[in-house]
């Protein structure tokens, strides 16, 4: 009788403390969340919106926001200033990230062939991803690159032009090299993460490719490759984005400017002028979407080709 | 493209490979010497061409001013510790103690924020079920990948409007309301490495997710949290926009405007200040390296942190 009377309540009781604690649980994970979400609406979403108002208007900061419609986004095509920060950082973006990733890749290898002894190579080529995005190094990179500077004597002494002039601060073709220099100087951190994909490549596949008549190049391209393909992929996502938003480096050298000649005007530099210099909020908004949509597409794309060229450990056929 | 494991070492036995590899065997001590001494050798000059900038920087700050340029020589001819002197003295009636305490409160409430406020978010998206938890893990990753251009503008007008131009508010807010998902992504990838088993026994023994959190989860992922803490702080000292837009005074400066302002006012000859200046401003990015690298350099190789 008692069994009976009981078992009927226990089974009550298991689903309503199932139910109290997925409760209990609802109101702590948003009790936890709490700061992420009130940042992520005060300073992300609710901005993202206002600044896709704004680059429908005009707006100053002072006076009332007033409706221009498409005006700011048909003004981008014609403005020949824009049109030069765009070319700028494509051609920073194309030549900058791709160059960059090849020495990381190749330094590497390099360091992954070792038996011991990597690790202070390691550290030491890491170094200059931790300090090269600084004020500091950007006004060291200047100081080496200027007319007499180390660079220019260095180029006179291999047959370059007079030192006095060979500078590459002062010379608009040279000084996106430059800057694409100070970038793939900073191959550090993606070196790093190669090394760990390399270390995750399995030696039997290797050693298996070569008694198989692979010599060593045939080797890296069949089975290295595709085995560190995620990290490539990663590595390749993460500089993207990170070479569409260059900015301290462009700003120190050109002091501000995109000098000379245009030649650093990249794209958030020019932005940068246009929204706090001279107050054009809803144009700088509109500049600042474009570029939210360009580096989605490019995300978008780079997801899309991964799957014919990424591959996964697990999804062999 | 895969290779088939198994055929291969049918294919090696089938052609005598084995004898190959014994004979390579054999010769392999001296070999491998030489190998890692070619190693070692194109390994240091790679590494002396890398960190020639680095080395060049140090030995100019004490040089003097005018021997700076065009010198390809690291060693100063006299040495001289002027250059440090005068950038000590600090720039436009500020003193350098100014900026430096600047940049160091900047970065110390930065480290406080964001270790506090990434791991309470990083718990409850990794040990807490709720509905809408998916939607807003898609949103976190979503901002790590989102330009910053985006948001700069309204935040700007907002912080404007709120009066708080030239305070540490809009340097700090983002970072006490766990704005870098990147920390939050790796204390997650952290969280989800501990055994569960550890909640479970927390919670039979009463225990609620605060008390879970803070006495069982928190002190076990102390690694991630030393990690994130070194990236805090080192990217809040690097930082130059966020104090560019929002500070706006002398006495407010940062040491990285303070470097700026430093290279606007003094005459473009003066590179000696400049350049001890600018190794001020380094300095304790460098030490962090010296004495944590390994961490730095574990925290790229497993969540892709920047430097």
């Amino acid at each position: 009788m008692m069994t009976v009377q009981v078992a009927p309540g226990a089974q009550n009781v298991a689903p309503r403390r199932r139910a109290t604690r997925r409760r209990r649980d609802t109101r702590a994970g948003y009790i936890f969340l709490s700061p992420w979400l009130i940042g992520f609406f005060v300073l992300t979403a609710g901005p993202m919106v206002a600044s896709l108002v704004l680059s429908f208007t005009n707006y100053d900061l002072f006076s009332t926001p007033s409706l221009v419609g498409f005006a700011n986004y048909t003004r981008l095509w014609t403005d020949s200033n824009y049109l030069q920060a765009v070319k700028v950082t494509v051609l920073y973006v194309v030549i900058g990230a791709p160059l960059k990733l090849i020495v990381a890749l190749a330094v590497a290898v390099l360091l992954n062939s070792a038996r011991g002894g990597s690790g202070f190579y390691r550290s030491g080529f890491y170094l200059p991803s931790l300090i090269g995005g600084s004020v500091s190094i950007a006004i060291i990179w200047k100081a080496m690159f200027i007319d007499n500077g180390v660079v220019a004597s260095i180029g006179s002494f291999f047959g370059g032009p007079p030192a006095e002039s060979g500078g590459w601060v002062g010379n608009p073709s040279m000084t996106l090299p430059m800057l694409i220099l100070l970038t793939v100087w900073q191959f550090g951190a993606p070196m790093v993460i190669f090394l760990a994909g390399l270390k995750q490549v399995p030696t039997e596949l290797l050693e298996a490719a070569s008694v198989d008549g692979a010599g060593r190049v045939r080797r890296f391209i069949r089975v290295t490759l595709p085995m560190i393909s995620p990290v490539l992929f990663f590595n390749l996502l993460l500089e993207l984005i990170h070479a569409f938003q260059v900015f301290n480096s462009a700003f120190i050298i050109s002091n501000g400017t995109g000098g000379p000649v245009r030649s650093t005007l990249f794209y958030t530099l020019y932005l940068y002028q246009r929204g706090f210099q001279s107050f054009q909020m809803g144009y700088a908004s509109a500049m600042a979407w474009v570029l939210l949509i360009v580096v989605g597409l490019v995300t978008f794309m780079l997801f899309r080709t991964s799957k014919a060229w990424v591959h996964y450990a697990g999804d062999e056929k | 493209m895969t290779v088939n494991v198994a055929e291969v070492s049918n294919v090696e036995s089938a052609t005598g490979g084995s004898a190959r590899s014994g004979r390579r065997r054999a010769g392999s001590g001296r070999r491998s010497w030489i190998k890692s001494s070619v190693f070692h050798i194109f390994s240091l000059a790679v590494l002396v061409v890398i960190l020639y900038p680095a080395l060049w920087m140090v030995m100019s700050s004490f040089k003097p001013s005018n021997q700076i340029i065009g010198s390809v020589n690291l060693i100063p001819g006299h040495g001289t510790f002027d250059n440090y002197v005068k950038a000590f003295q600090g720039i436009g009636g500020v003193s350098f103690w100014t900026f430096l305490l600047n940049s160091l409160g900047l970065a110390v409430l930065s480290v406080v924020g964001v270790t506090l406020s990434c791991s309470i978010t990083a718990y409850a998206f990794s040990r807490i079920r709720f509905p809408g938890r998916g939607v807003f893990f898609a949103c976190m990753i979503t901002t790590m990948l989102l330009p910053f251009h985006v948001v700069i503008i309204p935040q700007y007008i907002m912080f404007n409007q709120l009066g708080m131009i030239n305070t540490w508010w809009p340097l700090l807010l983002g970072k006490f309301l766990a704005a870098d998902a990147f920390f939050v992504f790796l204390m997650i990838q952290f969280i989800r490495g501990l055994p569960r088993e550890l909640d479970e026994a927390a919670r039979i023994d009463g225990a609620g997710h605060a008390r879970i959190f803070w006495s069982v989860i928190l002190p076990l992922m102390k690694p991630a949290l030393v990690t994130s803490a070194i990236f805090a702080f080192i990217w809040s000292w690097n930082d130059f926009f966020g104090p560019l837009l929002y500070l706006k005074t002398p006495d407010s400066y940062t040491m990285p405007l303070a470097l700026r302002l430093y290279v606007d006012q003094t005459s473009t000859s003066d590179y000696g200040a400049q350049t001890a200046m600018a190794i001020l401003a380094l300095l304790p990015v460098v030490l962090f390296f010296l004495a944590f690298q390994r961490h730095l350099v574990e925290g790229v190789a497993t969540q892709g942190l920047k430097g």
